[in-house]
């Protein structure tokens, strides 16, 4: 048996003076919860989400849940990639994201990282009341190279991404990748790329892809149903490069809004399955 | 009932559906589906993905004929379509089969009081009710729908030989049984989804010479 944990929780919540404050910050399981800045009235909150104990390793069940309130904002960043693990049978991961209206959510941790062997199901539920604004970045990585150098190919991973809006669903989707799904590899759902990556902004900017993408790969903007609501989705090699055509989509509104220090941080491409180390701004 | 299944499933169904190449002509163009075997791998990536998540709208809608659980299921289908161009695509094809299923079953209530525009799932699901049909049967159309469609243009546009066609369908045959017995029997709508069918849906949309609508 593997860990079992309830969720790490995170609540933001706007103090008198306009200020975001975080009333609970409470790690649990594999997740450790670190707050990196108290934030001027205005800006965001940020939170950088510790992996405290290897994996997830399969049987784990752990999860993180994220409440904003009215008017709060949040940025939740990890400190590396999530590396999912063998062990015995699938790893369960939830994500429960919700905001309050006028609230901001800028959830882009580093990415998931199937290792061989390993089957990871990780869902992501969103909220949103009306008006609340997300930036949400989701990042899978088939395989280490370490994986495909020795032969042994990538791990499983099963993602389920739902998003509500002022309770009305506006996005449904499974992504089923990695061996034991059929036909992940082939040209109908994932072809020769091994990373898939995902922008979702909501009442936030996001631009479209600058690069003329090869036919079959690149990035592509769509148009969700609902208010506002965007998703960039890219298909890359690897992670290096999935993490180019995600950066600086989210526009020149949001650097504004929410200091340049912070972007340069995310620009930075993550190592699949390395620790980046802390920029020293950041202690 | 096994008549009706086969009149809604038959390729000369006036349902529109043969305009259609469900992203097969982009992956032709993009050169990622260039023979058979690749074709094939096209395929089983389609059933399982936004076959499997059609069959069970469909499956679903078929389960019901009270309007405002079709409209849930119609917004579940939107939710389910992140491009806005197949979303287009479905309620184009949703308008046809509409047009078609009421002229076969010009009593049935449900299909009466469908809105125009109702996505092709939805309307799947209400023809095969009104035909008499399973929830399970409808599931079955779904799947064989998305995979014959596709099926069919590639073959065109590739000038591949049929019986080597023939031969693909044979041994997915039982996948397709087997999807559209998980699309009828989920506890939760399926959601499969496959990117590069998203990515094809969205870039297809904007060429100005294209042989299918979709």
């Amino acid at each position: 048996m593997g860990v079992s944990a309830g969720p790490a929780r995170i609540e933001a919540e706007l103090d008198g003076r306009g200020r975001t404050v975080l009333p609970v910050l409470a790690g649990a399981g594999p997740v450790a919860l670190r707050q990196w800045r108290r934030p001027p009235p205005g800006e965001p909150a940020e939170v950088a989400m510790v992996g405290s104990m290897a994996g997830p390793l399969g049987g784990d069940r752990y999860g993180v849940r994220v409440t904003v309130g009215p008017g709060a904002r949040l940025r939740v960043t990890s400190v590396a990639a999530t590396v999912s693990l063998p062990g015995d049978g699938p790893a369960h991961c939830t994500l429960e994201l919700s905001v309050a209206p006028g609230g901001l959510l800028d959830w882009r941790p580093e990415p998931v990282v199937a290792a061989a062997g390993s089957h990871l199901l990780l869902e992501t539920r969103v909220e949103l009341a009306a008006g609340a604004a997300l930036l949400l970045r989701e990042e899978q990585v088939l395989g280490r190279r370490h994986d495909w150098t020795s032969g042994a190919g990538p791990g499983r991973l099963t993602a389920t991404l739902t998003v509500r809006q002022d309770g009305v669903e506006i996005l449904a989707q499974q992504t089923d990748l990695g061996p034991g799904a059929p036909g992940w590899d082939g040209p109908a759902v994932l072809g020769p790329h091994r990373a898939l990556g995902q922008l979702l902004a909501v009442h936030r900017p996001l631009h479209p892809p600058e690069e003329e993408a090869a036919p079959d790969g690149g990035a592509v903007l769509l148009t969700l149903p609902g208010s506002g609501a965007r998703l960039l989705t890219a298909l890359a090699p690897d992670a290096l490069l999935l993490r180019r055509l995600l950066t600086g989509r989210e526009g020149p509104a949001h650097r504004e809004a929410d200091g340049t220090g912070a972007t340069q941080r995310q620009a930075q491409p993550a190592c699949a399955g390395r620790l980046p180390r802390l920029s020293s701004e950041a202690r | 009932m096994t008549a009706a299944l086969l009149l809604l499933a038959d390729g000369r169904f006036p349902a529109g559906g043969h305009a259609h190449s469900g992203g097969a002509a982009a992956a032709v163009a993009a050169g990622t589906v260039t023979d058979v075997p690749s074709l094939e791998r096209f395929l089983l990536g389609r059933l399982h993905t936004v076959g499997l998540t059609a069959a069970g709208l469909a499956a679903a809608a078929a389960r019901t004929a009270d309007p405002a659980e079709l409209a849930e299921l119609d917004r579940a289908t939107e939710a389910r379509t992140p491009s806005a161009a197949l979303r287009a695509v479905s309620r184009r094809l949703g308008r046809q089969l509409l047009r078609a299923a009421r002229a076969g079953w010009p009593a049935d209530a449900g299909l009466a009081a469908l809105p125009a525009g109702t996505h092709h799932p939805v309307v799947l699901g209400t023809a095969a009710r009104a035909a008499g049909l399973t929830d399970r049967r409808a599931a079955e159309l779904a799947v064989h729908e998305a995979v014959s469609g596709p099926a069919t243009a590639a073959l065109r546009l590739l000038g591949l030989d049929p019986y080597q066609l023939v031969a693909v369908l044979a041994r997915l045959a039982p996948q397709l049984d087997l999807v559209a017995e998980r699309a009828a029997t989920a506890t939760r709508l399926p959601a499969a989804s496959a990117p590069l069918l998203d990515l094809y849906g969205e870039r297809y949309d904007s060429w100005k010479v294209k042989l299918f609508a979709s």
